[in-house]
């Protein structure tokens, strides 16, 4: 039920949205705003979490500059050094 | 025409919701995961169904990427609302119109150019029907040992469907082909979120979009093609990995030079000469690495289900698959002992070489105990699944056979 109820609140919020984009909670720390804002934009938040737990902070910071640089994400660089943190220390071995 | 998705705005009202609302929603959810996939997989993944779709299992919302449950691989051919889903970037069509569809074939190294509608690819053209097995070149990435960044794969994100169209070489020869055609270039229109994002755009050589078997497909077991799975018309190119199976295909050109996108130059590509694979895209390689090809030889046990219980002295029947990239299956073996002693399957019906091929087998355990059940393909060419892993960067062409514990009573 309350599944159902939170699908039909997205689509109400989001008429275009393709599936029932059902919220991925990421950990409460300090630099996830910076994720879900900057990430968030082109992809959902679930690439993360099935992404872990197995990529050392070098690794997530060539995945973060890939998408800066080949994929062209317009993440400001302060944000870019929030984000390599949050997911080395939350999400990295 | 074409409604192309652009998610910026979906993304917002989920990420207002996402600020801890209801965490518990995002957990997996009854998904059939196997075993070594990166522990995150198992809390995150969940069964979840896409428009037209049964549930699959769902790795990735957006864009969506989602795999068949592997009960599915039971029937040869995989289900059209089963069939895995695979984009790359979240600007996806969410409707198209197949009436106002225009497929334009040109380029620089073409004599002309021609727009086709669908009805006209159905109807000017002979049409022809392939069963070839569609796998991402990614199948299997989350099993690499180390793990590797990318979409974790388990063993689902592949499918076998009979395919019809138009042969891609008769519409090249409607169109002209000039002798310093050396690729074609493939585009769908599906794209990326923000403009700078490189759109998906492949290329295939001249020497296979003239093979016979390579297709501008517009059904799929025979309904048309589902959305998800690149309505009104895709690629098939029948033994070769799926990235090149370009969807919602909206322009073939032909090019006297290589193509060089980023998802040419930069992505799908496995260290060269690493593997034992005979088609080579040589126009794209390099000494250090080299477009992926063909699929590798491969098997996967079907029958029976993980943690079904068996009686010592009755026949256990083992069933599974095989497909390779076109050579054709020649042998399934299986071992019931952990791969110290294999003895041959029985080959089921042969759907052409493109197809996967069933295969079975049955052994009958004298006493009680945990049996390690291993299967593995040889194809026509002379290659058999590999007995280690052949580490690679992107975790692609993993074919090494995945034990079956059978527990025997």
């Amino acid at each position: 039920m309350i599944k159902f109820a939170i699908a039909a609140l997205l689509l109400t919020a989001s008429a275009a949205a393709y599936a029932e984009e059902k919220p991925v909670a990421l950990k409460d720390a300090p630099g996830r705003d910076a994720v879900e804002g900057n990430c968030g934009a082109c992809h959902s938040l679930d690439y993360i979490r099935t992404n872990s737990v197995f990529m050392s902070r070098q690794v997530w910071t060539a995945e973060v500059n890939k998408m800066i640089g080949p994929f062209g994400a317009p993440i400001a660089p302060e944000d870019a050094n929030k984000i390599i943190d949050y997911l080395a220390k939350n999400y990295g071995k | 025409m074409i409604g192309r998705r652009r998610l910026l705005q979906g993304a917002g009202s989920t990420l207002a919701m996402g600020t801890g609302l209801l965490p518990q929603l995002a957990a997996a959810q009854g998904a059939p995961l196997t075993s070594g996939l990166p522990s995150g997989e198992y809390d995150t993944a969940a069964l979840d169904a896409l428009p037209g779709k049964k549930p699959l299992i769902k790795l990735s919302y957006r864009p969506p990427n989602y795999e068949t449950p592997v009960g599915y691989f039971k029937e040869v051919f995989t289900p059209n609302d089963a069939f895995f889903v695979r984009y790359h970037l979240a600007g996806i069509p969410d409707q198209i119109d197949a009436q106002a569809w225009k497929l334009r074939i040109g380029g620089e190294a073409a004599s002309g150019i021609l727009e086709l509608t669908l009805a006209e690819l159905q109807s000017g053209f002979p049409q022809v029907e392939v069963a070839a097995v569609c796998q991402c070149s990614g199948n299997r990435r989350g099993l690499s040992d180390p793990h590797v960044p990318g979409v974790q794969w388990g063993l689902g994100a592949m499918g076998n469907a009979i395919w019809k169209g138009a042969r891609l070489k008769d519409v090249l020869a409607k169109v002209g082909l000039k002798p310093e055609a050396i690729e074609l270039v493939l585009n769908g229109t599906d794209g990326p979120v923000i403009d700078k994002t490189p759109d998906f755009i492949k290329s295939i050589p001249v020497w296979k979009a003239l093979d016979e078997n390579t297709i501008i497909a517009h059904s799929m077991n025979g309904a048309p093609l589902p959305l998800l799975n690149g309505a009104p018309m895709r690629l098939i190119v029948p033994g070769w990995t799926a990235t090149y199976w370009m969807k919602h295909l909206v322009s073939i050109d032909a090019v006297a030079k290589p193509f060089d996108g980023f998802w040419m130059k930069s992505a799908y590509r496995i260290p060269t000469g690493k593997f034992p694979v005979i088609d080579r895209f040589l126009t794209q390689e390099t000494p250090a690495n080299t477009p992926i090809t063909e699929m590798v030889v491969n098997s996967i046990i079907t029958a029976p289900a993980p943690g079904q219980r068996h009686k010592a002295g009755q026949a256990v029947k083992v069933r599974g698959i095989a497909w390779d990239g076109g050579y054709g299956i020649s042998r399934v073996e299986v071992s019931s002992d952990g791969g110290k002693l294999w003895r041959d399957a029985a080959l089921g019906k042969d759907s052409g070489r493109f197809s996967f091929r069933p295969w079975s087998f049955r052994f009958t355990p004298a006493k009680a105990g945990r049996y390690t059940v291993l299967a593995r393909a040889s194809n026509r060419a002379g290659q058999t699944q590999a007995e280690t892993l052949i580490f690679n960067p992107a975790g692609y062409h993993n074919n090494v056979p995945r034990p079956l514990t059978v527990a025997v009573s």
